[in-house]
């Protein structure tokens, strides 16, 4: 999956992937994706949430080696 | 963004290190997710946004089952015995990446969460006003009137 912009919190834990995802999200155009990367187990349902709370559409999740990758797009834009 | 904006009120009654992480999480995360988010600190949990407590936040060894390493409340009370379960406990945090108390405040003041004092508590505790980060200092009613209509509500 294609993404816009890259967010690695690798290490990171609870309260920490949501933040720094939401900060990301912040300056991120609409209409672009951005694709998170977490170790947080936490991560798992949080970041999927902080989403759906915010407006974003969760295209997908990905399971690699230990770590989670989300694509998270930010409403609006042309498309 | 949903229709009405969700929103946390949380009361926050304790001054231990420990329960200074629940309320600071989650005001922090909600916010974050465009939630309002406000905390009410009475009593000890005052020490938490007081400027010269909030850094020097501890746990308690004694009466405390839960320790990572149990400590018989015997040895607990001999003098040092808090240091040590306070030095472990942050020592553990940190290697764990898991944010200090000071760097989950700044966090919830840059996303917007509200801090309020307990009037009574500050009053009665002879607290001064001018040693707390909070937005304002307010009474039993003042809370109601914020919690009101709250969608979560929580006593910490």
């Amino acid at each position: 999956m294609k993404a816009d912009e890259v967010l690695d919190t690798s290490g990171m834990v609870c309260p920490m992937p949501v933040l720094k995802t939401r900060k990301a999200a912040e300056s991120l155009e609409p209409g672009k994706v951005l694709k998170v990367i977490a170790t947080d187990r936490g991560a798992k349902s949080d970041i999927p949430a902080w989403a759906k709370n915010s407006g974003f559409e969760l295209l997908g999740v990905e399971e690699e080696g230990g770590k989670y990758v989300f694509y998270i797009r930010k409403p609006g834009g042309k498309e | 963004m949903s229709e009405k904006q969700k929103k946390l009120c949380i009361i926050v009654s304790k001054g231990t290190l420990d329960s200074a992480y629940p309320p600071l999480i989650l005001a922090s995360t909600a916010a974050s997710m465009g939630w309002e988010a406000h905390l009410f600190f009475t009593f000890y949990g005052l020490d938490i946004v007081n400027k010269k407590k909030y850094r020097s936040l501890k746990v308690a060894p004694i009466a405390n089952p839960a320790m990572p390493m149990p400590v018989p409340n015997i040895i607990g009370m001999l003098p040092g015995m808090t240091a040590m379960a306070t030095a472990m406990m942050k020592k553990m945090m940190a290697d764990k990446k898991v944010p200090s108390i000071p760097e989950l405040i700044e966090v919830c003041r840059e996303v917007g969460v509200k801090f309020y004092g307990c009037q009574m508590t500050i009053d009665v505790m002879g607290i001064k006003e001018e040693d707390l980060m909070v937005d304002a200092c307010i009474g039993a009613a003042g809370f109601l009137e914020i919690a009101g209509d709250a969608d979560v509500t929580l006593f910490i």
